[in-house]
């Protein structure tokens, strides 16, 4: 089911020379999007309002002194955008080499191709170069946090928080390199105001969150998505008729997600759709 | 807002504290004493989220740092997530979510405190009072670099006191001279007195743009030519026309007094000498762009020159000069004091917003531009204290006198005989003002700008946007910091990598792990010079260049670039 949107008016940018066609207010990454060209983008989601915090998607626009961010810079008529001239590209590989020597990307889709891609090369720091550091949190039954993979994208602050839930669990904390993602001081998920709904580890990009079932599953070896089947359903606790994907390894369900898509909820889930599927 | 809370009771002092700013919780649900009609109705708080951080700086003076009680009751009070505000008071030096002695000693290791010996004075304190953490901590810049090696000793209490230990000097040395605009009665005009201000040509300027009208006075802002001086030089007169013609309202004024600049001292001398003169100036500013508050920020190293403004602002109100009807002309504007808590990244232009509303200090994506969405999502102008005070002079002599002997403020430290805030008009040269503030050695380098500038070493440089750009380097706030051969640049430079490691907010990833990077890399150099590490410095001082999303990634490496080319540091 497509809602359906009031009439928007087409705007013309030239996308590497190409003119693209783009509803008004669309972002450039969209109208990059349109052209067919491949922006790689971390903190960028899909539901959220943009926060461009990672720069990994920034293009150049004629006119402007410093690269833009194309996840949240709304392309304009005429605009004239470059995305893969020697200054974005060499950002790009600069920022993906400062993000892997100092968090683990390796649960981060696609990051190694993009790296292969850019040439990014973060051993180049040494082996002193300062990383993140903490032990991971693994304080309930439900889902676990391993901020060694954390790159601060701020999605589940922000799916946490005005944009999505109202709940205000998890905020940003401390400053610069010792920012981290926190509770009130630091207390454990289960003194905080968590709802358990998992939709901060819906929209986490990097596995830094992860349902404790995949958690314990990766712990043991036995994750393995070639084999998992995704089913997609309707939630059966109450009337709002939330969409499911059940994600079954070996007949077992091994997590729920749920489509990013759907006009009503937009991936979003409580605890009983999330979690509460023990019963089948 | 349904919020949780953690329930943890707070100490009566720290209570006493939060009351006295937000007076006595209305009910049970705001954290009073329950009574019956509590429980039979449920009240719904007024939000008051841009009340956060003067809560916080309220426990801070009173205990000295903020435990989790306080922070607790600070939440029910003001209706925000325990998360929330933790991360706030986490991202500011100046509070403290660890127990300290109410008596903290900030001993400052920047750049002019660091080439006038601050390492001695590190060491004599740590030798008396043992490691930093709860009784002393390093600071950053404290603003006070014409008395370096300077210390601020902060002292929490009933009644919170400040004391300065550093050598005493005289902030102008030019103080009294004939011909000086800006600094006309800084050192010789009493600055508690209205009278005496107004006996020396205040509020003049203020008459005058209410015969002009605002847009008058926008016109002759702009014919002035007037740019900004916090470092960015944006045409003022444009700004305010920008905001005065935004439909949406309220507009805000906000003054950046949040002079954090290593090497910046001028805002700080301005206020503490003339602090009426900025009160006329804002006041000016609201009338041109019709704004009816206004937020002075000041930064919280500031004690001194925030208590003058507060005794100003309180005198010009009971004298009609701020309020409902300003001068009997009808024009209602105010003025409310916000304290900074120790963070650079508050005086850039869209920090500043987030850390009045009550939000971590993190810098806001351009568009929208703060003439348009602003404050509270409003149309904001936001001045430097040294461009607002440009604005009485313009108005006082007309826009030609003005351009025909624009003054401009200049803080000279590091190795110089007199340092201190210097006013010469536009165009003289670095040569001139160094023969004023007479350098005690041979001269190495001259780092212009501060942190973000650049180092020169010609001294004939022409003292204007036009000419430091030529030049190749910024006028930026004004710093002109001396070094000479007694120096180790070596050092200052790590000492600049390391603050912007500090005060980098974390929001983006180029600054965050960048400014990290930077240091390491310096500190690798410093030791052995390899043509790695300088493509690495290179490549990642580009990249915070071209990909942070606010003026501070972007002049992080500035500074070291500088160093490497112009005074070939690591050759």
């Amino acid at each position: 089911m497509i809602p359906l949107q009031p009439p928007r008016r087409l705007i013309d940018v030239e996308i590497d020379g190409e003119v693209v066609r783009v509803p008004e207010g669309s972002t450039i990454l969209d109208a990059c999007r349109t052209a067919g060209k491949d922006i790689p983008t971390l903190c960028h989601g899909d539901t959220l309002t943009p926060k461009n915090a990672c720069r990994v998607c920034v293009v150049e626009v004629e006119g402007s002194r410093t690269l833009v961010p194309s996840c949240s810079r709304k392309a304009e008529t005429g605009m004239k955008v470059a995305t893969s001239g020697e200054r974005s590209t060499s950002s790009r590989k600069v920022v993906l080499e400062l993000l892997a020597s100092s968090v683990d990307l390796s649960t981060t889709p696609r990051a190694k191709e993009w790296m292969a891609e850019y040439g990014a090369d973060p051993a180049r720091f040494g082996e002193e170069a300062a990383r993140v550091e903490q032990p991971v949190k693994v304080d309930n039954e439900l889902y676990v946090r391993d901020y060694n993979k954390c790159i601060l994208c701020y999605k589940c602050v922000d799916a946490c928080g005005d944009q999505w839930q109202n709940t205000f669990a998890i905020a940003v904390a401390g400053r610069g390199f010792d920012s981290t993602i926190s509770t009130e001081f630091d207390a454990p998920l289960t003194d905080s105001a968590c709802v358990y709904c998992g939709n901060c580890v819906e929209v986490c990009p990097t596995g830094a969150l992860s349902f404790k079932s995949e958690f314990d599953m990766r712990a043991e070896g036995t994750w393995d998505e070639s084999r998992q089947s995704q089913t997609t359903t309707i939630c059966s606790y109450c009337g709002v008729g939330c969409n499911l994907t059940l994600h079954v390894q070996d007949n077992r369900i091994v997590k729920v997600t749920s489509p990013h898509d759907n006009p009503v909820t937009h991936g979003n889930l409580c605890v009983k759709g999330r979690f509460g599927y023990g019963y089948v | 807002m349904d919020i949780r809370l953690r329930g943890v009771e707070p100490a009566d002092e720290e209570r006493a504290a939060v009351d006295a700013l937000l007076g006595p919780p209305a009910s049970a649900w705001e954290g009073g004493a329950r009574t019956e009609a509590d429980l039979r109705f449920a009240t719904r708080a007024e939000p008051a989220r841009d009340l956060l951080l003067p809560a916080l700086h309220a426990v801070q003076d009173r205990v000295g740092w903020i435990s989790e009680g306080a922070l607790d009751y600070i939440c029910r009070r003001l209706t925000v997530p325990p998360a929330e505000a933790y991360g706030v008071a986490s991202f500011y030096s100046l509070l403290s979510l660890e127990p300290r002695t109410p008596r903290v000693l900030h001993v400052c290791t920047d750049l002019a405190c660091a080439a006038n010996g601050s390492a001695g004075v590190r060491q004599r304190v740590e030798a008396e009072l043992g490691p930093p953490g709860t009784t002393w901590v390093d600071s950053p810049c404290l603003g006070l670099c014409d008395r370096a090696p300077a210390c601020l000793a902060l002292t929490a209490g009933e009644r919170p006191s400040w004391e300065i230990d550093a050598p005493e000097v005289t902030p102008v040395p030019q103080r009294g001279q004939a011909g000086l605009t800006l600094l006309r009665r800084v050192g010789t005009v009493d600055p508690s007195s209205l009278d005496d201000y107004r006996a020396t040509g205040g509020y003049a300027a203020l008459r005058r743009a209410f015969e002009l009208g605002p847009a008058g006075v926008i016109r002759e802002v702009t014919d002035a030519g007037l740019v900004g001086r916090g470092g960015a030089a944006f045409p003022t007169g444009r700004k305010w026309a920008a905001t005065a013609s935004q439909p949406d309202h309220p507009h805000y004024l906000v003054c950046n007094a949040d002079e954090s600049e290593p090497g910046t001292f001028k805002d700080r001398v301005v206020m503490e000498g003339d602090p009426y003169a900025l009160i006329e100036a804002m006041t000016i500013a609201a009338y041109a762009t019709g704004c009816a508050k206004g937020y002075l920020y000041i930064r919280g190293e500031y004690p001194l020159a925030t208590a003058r403004l507060s005794h100003a602002i309180a005198t010009a109100r009971t004298r009609g000069l701020l309020g409902d009807d300003i001068l009997g002309q009808g024009f209602r504007f105010d003025i409310e004091i916000r304290r900074g808590a120790g963070a650079y990244i508050c005086g850039e232009e869209t920090a500043i917003f987030n850390s009045i509303e009550g939000y971590r200090g993190e810098p806001r994506t351009k568009p929208p531009f703060p003439v348009e969405k602003g404050l509270f999502g409003k149309p904001t102008v936001v001045n430097n204290v040294e461009t607002l005070v440009n604005v009485l002079p313009i108005l006082e002599r007309g826009p030609e006198a003005y351009r025909a002997a624009e003054p401009k403020l200049f803080c000279v430290s590091g190795n110089v005989a007199r340092p201190g805030v210097y006013e010469l008009p536009f165009g003289a040269t670095l040569r001139e003002l160094l023969d004023l503030a007479q350098p005690t050695g041979d001269v190495r380098a001259v780092l212009m700008g501060g942190a973000a500038g650049s180092f020169v070493t010609d001294l004939d440089i022409t003292l204007t946007f036009e000419g430091t750009r030529a030049a190749g380097t910024t006028l930026g706030s004004g710093v002109v910091m001396v070094l000479d051969e007694s120096v180790d640049l070596k050092g200052i430079l790590l000492r600049i990598a390391e603050f912007f490691r500090d005060e980098s907010c974390g929001q983006c990833v180029p600054c965050r792990v960048g400014t990290v990077r930077q240091e390491e890399a310096l500190h690798r150099l410093s030791k052995r010079v390899t043509s790695d590490d300088l493509v690495l410095l290179r490549e990642v001082g580009q990249t915070m260049r071209d990909a942070s999303i606010c003026g501070l990634g972007q002049t992080a490496w500035n500074a070291v670039e500088s160093a490497i080319d112009r005074l070939g540091v690591f050759k």
